[in-house]
């Protein structure tokens, strides 16, 4: 294993300390964890945004914590959730008189202690409610599985439910456009080469030098299949074609995110963005605006993500509402 | 079984988790995120530094603390899952210092009742419960046909043994390895694995005289 860190298990915390250090004047860290709140909490009657999930995807999700977007990112071990006392610390650090709107991914750990954090949170007459992201179309859904795999989209999740809390929205508003997105919000991914979790020192998969794992979740777990390297613009189209066939895009105005795994240069991920316009402008599918980089990674995986928001009226103006966040300003 | 071989068999499962430590993440990293024995070992460690803290506490406190250590440690889904199941196992041993063969079977049955309710789960879905279930039930089997607690649980392990091979036989519906479908086939399950461990260790702790 070859990474620029000092020891395994400082690993999280370190990051974390650097995440805030590098906005001290909007950022701050609670001192009973890993758990990243603003430094100016917002007022009374504005419901408050909680996230989270286990670290190794940065930006997400202590990146979008600020103005706009969350109010607090609660960080468990690489990959791993948080638990539900550490949740609920952050909770009841930025919880307010209109409530507090949990926006989880969609993965056993995290429901599970998200969903005990929540109960916590209850009995202490904290207003508090939950959103399950589940845009990855890898994955079936069907009462068969866990559920799709919360992945990508829920960083616009974050935007736009950040957008409408903002606005003084009730709780029930905030969850419902939140709602709204989950419905709209599809993702895809793929790898090209493994990641190395620092506790557990080497890869979590392995892949030929010719071997790409297509549909591949966000923590380097197995997706749909593996084929021979194909094209840039060959794997993207296999991806947006899935995408597409998931929910009606036609005819409609989307945003398009591109969000790289970690160890993608731009340069590949702008490669895969020249292709995705010219097919989506083929398909009639209007865009209406493009993200680029990288949002919700897994380490040093290489690879790449696609996301398409169908949007309405309401979640554009909130998509174009201002945030001020590290890893996302508008 | 006293509270001596209560903290005893918390010690061994400690031991025993960081001991198959790479052996459960590898089973993880075949079907899930390969991280359970990461998890695991990280909670028991911090189970581990508690346990003179539970010396003079009756078997029902000393359970529910393990189970609100593992909850504030391991994350995942095995955090909530095993801490809800030693939580709910301290419920019905309050106050005891001593268990018998039917108290046994009883925290057992909470226990398993507990991972079934926070895990929205049931047998057959290729989880821990492939493991638990069956050994719960040839435990009260065993202890309802007349045998000691160290040869109904010895029959406990053995079912547990067979629900742990019994995973590499069918598909997951629960969990992160219910994505791969019938890829996860031929795989046996990390939480089935890590609840033979523990049930194992309680086996060890009690023919220990």
């Amino acid at each position: 294993m070859k990474k620029l860190i000092n020891a395994v298990d400082a690993v999280e915390e370190q990051m974390i300390l650097g995440l805030v250090k590098s906005a001290p004047d909007k950022l701050a860290k609670l001192d009973c964890g890993n758990v990243v709140v603003r430094a100016k909490k917002k007022s009374a009657d504005k419901v408050a945004l909680v996230s989270g999930g286990g670290s190794g995807h940065e930006p997400a999700h202590g990146g979008f914590v600020g103005a706009g977007m969350l109010d607090c990112a609660v960080a468990g071990a690489v990959f791993t959730s948080p638990t539900p006392d550490k949740i609920f610390e952050g909770i009841k650090a930025v919880a307010t008189d209109a409530g507090v709107l949990c926006i989880v991914k969609n993965y056993t750990g995290d429901v599970l202690n998200f969903e005990m954090a929540i109960d916590m949170a209850g009995d202490e007459d904290i207003k508090v409610d939950h959103v399950v992201v589940n845009d990855d179309v890898a994955v079936q859904d069907s009462l068969y599985t866990t559920g799709r795999r919360g992945v990508a989209g829920t960083i616009l999740v974050h935007k736009i439910a950040g957008a409408k809390a903002e606005e003084g929205a009730s709780l029930e508003e905030v969850k419902a456009v939140a709602e709204k997105v989950i419905a709209n919000v599809r993702t895809m991914g793929m790898a090209i080469s493994p990641c190395t979790v620092p506790a557990a020192g080497k890869p979590g998969f392995e892949l030929a030098e010719d071997e790409v794992e297509i549909g591949i979740g966000i923590h380097g777990e197995p997706g749909t299949h593996r084929e021979k390297i194909a094209t840039a613009d060959e794997i993207a189209k296999t991806l947006l074609d899935k995408i597409l066939a998931d929910i009606d895009y036609k005819g409609r105005e989307v945003v398009v995110m591109v969000n790289g795994m970690g160890a993608t240069p731009l340069m590949e991920l702008y490669i895969i963005n020249n292709f995705v316009q010219d097919y989506l402008a083929a398909a009639g599918v209007k865009v209406y605006d493009t993200m680029v980089g990288n949002y919700m990674t897994s380490i040093e995986m290489a690879g790449f993500s696609l996301t398409l928001l169908r949007l309405d009226d309401e979640l554009k103006k909130l998509y174009d509402a201002p945030a001020d966040t590290p890893a996302l300003k508008r | 079984m006293d509270t001596k071989k209560i903290l005893a068999r918390i010690a061994a499962i400690a031991k025993k988790i960081e001991a198959e430590k790479d052996f459960l993440t590898q089973l993880d990293n075949e079907i899930g995120d390969g991280d359970h024995g990461i998890n695991l070992s990280r909670g028991f460690k911090s189970v581990e530094e508690k346990l003179p803290t539970f010396a003079d506490k009756d078997i029902g406190a000393i359970l529910k603390g393990v189970g609100t250590q593992l909850v504030s440690t391991v994350g995942g889904a095995s955090g909530p899952l095993y801490g809800t199941a030693f939580m709910k196992a301290g419920n019905v041993c309050k106050g005891k210092f001593e268990l018998t063969a039917e108290d046994f079977a009883a925290a057992l049955e909470a226990a398993v009742n507990g991972i079934k309710m926070r895990g929205k789960a049931v047998e057959g879905e290729k989880t821990m419960l492939d493991a638990l279930c069956p050994a719960y039930k040839a435990l009260k089997d065993g202890i309802d046909g007349g045998k000691n607690l160290i040869d109904a649980l010895a029959d406990g392990v053995d079912a547990a043994a067979k629900g742990v091979e019994y995973t590499k036989t069918i598909i997951a519906t629960k969990g992160r390895a219910s994505y791969l479908k019938e890829r996860s086939l031929g795989h046996q399950d990390p939480g089935a694995t890590s609840s033979l461990y523990m049930l194992q260790t309680a086996l060890e702790v009690l023919r220990e005289a």
